[in-house]
């Protein structure tokens, strides 16, 4: 069962395409009230949560399937979905799965803290469960609470039933819907009042079972003039069959709090027939909830068939900030809609987006944005940036930004450029000695240069180096 | 010495154009190590035409002839081979790459043509900033996008910045004097002297004898419509200040059918 793929090639594009030989329990595949009981009953969880999965279900079902974004695919079939898989030794409660930790170990997170990646503290997911978090002794010196969400339930349930639902409500979207009525596990982070987090924290996401959906909730909470840098990686087995993974993220920044969320999504994306890969389709949500707030997204979307992602900020407090940072790249058959919200309610809040698009294959990458400047918005203010660039002349880059402004006072600006690598700047290189691929992604980094920039140093090699083996082979 | 040296850069018959329109029409041309020399035409004579040939731009199509650098075939090498090779050209407009320094820019060069291993971080980061201040360019240019927003003149100086890092053995600097105040025509010079020498060669394109009076040319070359019209020494560049390039046009080479 755990196959690898015969297909050389694919592995050396997609060097996680790796399945672990693990023996997972799952729940039976379908979705109803009774799969829902099951799987709450499982994590044991209590009452308000199982109320708020059972609104959640309820909520989907009177939903339709949003398609208004510039993807197709195939009708999902939700009853064929397991929407529950854990390795087996895990639900026994023993340490982590010699096989789990070498998993994670291949995929470059130690999860031996002896050997830990410096100044990062890990959570790491595998399929449904969080399978372990590292450097708990530091964080909880500071007072900081990161563990599995599952875990948080069980620690600080009042702080996970106040927040939880509170950025993104159950019944916000379809995948939200279903992922608040089904989300097996996920992280969770409070960061105290006054406290500058001292590690960077980290979750990895790991889809292996096959058949199964990944659903998990990440929950941060900043207090009071707190700070804290928050990095998400993603990795899946080469599959044949899509898999869909809808996780939602909630961010809360009090005030004078600053949050830093990046992500670095490098699911699957399905071969060169466009055959297999995930369904990305995420909500991501921060609140700017207190004066003086900020949250920051950055994200580099290299993976993934299909994404659908929207991270955003609203803007709630006095003077606060959001920003959103991405590098969208595409390749082969993948689709790509993803962009930003950013909604200005309250005074001189400001904004930033810079997106780059890079689309190369038989591709579609689209931006999606929207600036919403409310009546009390007094004096806030929107840059936006959004940058395509074309490899190729089979792939697609479209850009639908929209601005609804409620307030005169406003500031808002917006520039947007589609290129292609041009023939002189590639001479230009080539004429100093360097070969027309590494040209190539000399131009392409260049491009994506103030996005790598937010990322924390070490993301941002890793950043670089993901890109330039995502573009390999992408140009004939 | 019982031989004649080999010419370090030996252009023969060369007939090449672009769109399909033939520009050079049997040019030849050599240049020993050591030497400077100048090639000077009218607008329109084919001097760009040579500048991308020689470096292989991919719109340019060669029809005939031959060019060897060091005795070795040049048209058969990518653009990347011929920088490796040690030829280098100071492009007259010289673009912009959105997002990429001037560091990161010179770091993948020398790394192709000088070698990955003979290049230490630390070391090409000191030769960088001392050969930057030899050509008065300030520290701040080095971390900025390169050529984004430079002025005519800070782009020049950053095509003499490469030329010393790469240190090649063969120098095309393609109308590097247009545009330049005295000042930095100067910079220009100092820095293609310190390159020229008893190994390298070194062909200055242009249409003015300003620059000449910086780096005063061994030889000097006439390009009309293609060919060599004449060649000489440095008096050449007098006279032609004096009687312009009409004297020069032979009656045949009015166009006739």
């Amino acid at each position: 069962m755990p196959e690898l793929p015969s297909d050389n090639k694919l592995i050396r594009d997609y060097a996680h395409g790796f399945v672990t030989p693990v023996e997972e329990e799952v729940v039976p595949p379908g979705l109803n009230e009774d799969i829902i009981r099951l799987i709450s009953r499982k994590k044991e969880e209590p009452d308000w949560l199982l109320e708020f999965r059972l609104r959640a279900f309820r909520a989907w079902q009177r939903k339709t399937e949003p398609r208004w974004a510039l993807v197709t695919y195939p009708p999902i079939d939700y009853q064929a979905i397991r929407y529950y898989a854990a390795p087996r030794s895990l639900s026994a409660g023993q340490a982590v799965d010699p096989e789990i930790a070498r998993t994670f170990e291949r995929l470059g997170i130690p999860l031996d803290e002896r050997r830990r990646l410096e100044g990062v503290a890990v959570d790491a997911v595998f399929d449904s469960v969080s399978v372990a978090t590292t450097h708990q002794k530091i964080l909880e010196e500071h007072g900081i609470v990161f563990c599995s969400f599952s875990e948080a339930v069980r620690r600080v349930p009042d702080l996970v039933r106040q927040y939880l639902g509170s950025v993104v409500p159950p019944g916000d979207n379809f995948f939200a819907a279903l992922n608040s009525a089904v989300f097996s596990d996920g992280s969770f982070c409070y960061i105290p009042a006054g406290v500058r987090c001292p590690l960077e924290l980290s979750t990895y996401f790991r889809i292996n079972a096959a058949g199964t959906g990944q659903f998990e909730r990440t929950l941060l909470i900043a207090d009071r003039d707190s700070h804290v840098s928050y990095l998400e990686g993603c990795t899946a087995p080469i599959r044949d069959e899509n898999q869909l993974h809808a996780a939602v993220v909630e961010l809360v920044a009090l005030e004078g709090a600053t949050i830093k969320y990046s992500t670095v999504q490098n699911w699957y994306p399905g071969d060169e027939q466009g055959r297999g890969g995930i369904y990305n389709f995420v909500t991501k949500r921060g609140d700017c909830r207190g004066a003086r707030s900020r949250i920051s997204w950055t994200q580099v979307e290299v993976g993934s068939a299909i994404t659908w992602k929207y991270p955003s900020c609203l803007l709630r407090g006095d003077d606060s900030v959001g920003e959103f940072y991405s590098v969208a790249f595409t390749n082969r058959k993948m689709q790509a809609d993803t962009g930003t919200k950013m909604i200005h309610v309250g005074r001189r809040t400001r904004s930033t987006i810079v997106s780059k698009g890079i689309s190369a294959g038989e591709s579609v990458n689209t931006y999606r944005g929207l600036v919403q400047i409310h009546p009390a918005a007094e004096r806030a203010r929107n840059h936006s940036q959004c940058d395509s660039l074309l490899i190729g002349d089979r792939c697609t880059a479209n850009t639908f930004p929209v601005v609804e402004s409620d307030n005169p006072t406003a500031v808002l600006e917006h520039e947007a450029t589609t290129s292609r690598i041009s023939e002189d700047q590639l001479f230009y290189l080539q004429s100093r000695g360097v070969d027309p691929e590494t040209a190539r992604s000399l131009i392409v980094n260049g491009f994506c240069r103030e996005v790598f920039k937010q990322l924390p140093m070490e993301f941002a090699v890793e950043a670089v180096k993901l890109l330039e083996i995502k573009m390999e082979g992408s140009i004939g | 010495m019982t031989n004649a040296p080999q010419p370090l850069l030996q252009i023969e018959g060369l007939r090449a154009g672009v769109g399909g329109r033939e520009i050079l029409r049997g040019l030849d041309l050599e240049i020993a190590a050591g030497e400077i020399h100048a090639l000077m035409g009218p607008n329109g004579s084919g001097k760009s035409t040579l500048s991308n040939v020689l470096m292989g731009h991919p719109d340019y199509e060669v029809g005939a002839g031959r060019v060897r650098l060091a005795g070795e075939d040049l048209l058969e090498l990518s653009p990347e081979e011929r920088a490796r090779r040690g030829l280098f050209l100071a492009f007259q407009y010289p673009v912009a790459i959105p997002g990429v320094s001037v560091v990161q820019f010179l770091k993948a060069a020398v790394e192709a043509v000088r070698g990955r291993e003979s290049v230490r971080a630390a070391a090409f980061l000191r030769e960088l900033r001392e050969t930057a201040a030899f050509l008065e360019i300030g520290e701040i240019f080095l971390n900025r996008p390169i050529n984004e927003g430079f002025s005519g003149g800070e782009k020049k100086r950053m095509e003499i910045l490469q030329m010393l890092m790469l240190r090649p053995r063969m120098v095309v600097l393609d109308e590097t004097d247009s545009g330049l105040d005295i000042d930095a025509l100067k910079v220009v010079a100092r820095g293609v002297q310190r390159i020229a020498g008893p190994s390298a060669g070194v062909l200055v394109i242009t249409h003015y004898e300003r620059i000449l009076n910086h780096i005063p040319p061994h030889r000097v070359h006439i390009l009309l419509e293609g060919r060599i019209a004449r060649s000489g020494g440095p008096e050449l560049v007098a006279e032609l200040e004096r009687r312009g390039y009409d004297w020069l046009r032979e009656p045949s080479a009015a166009p006739s059918g």
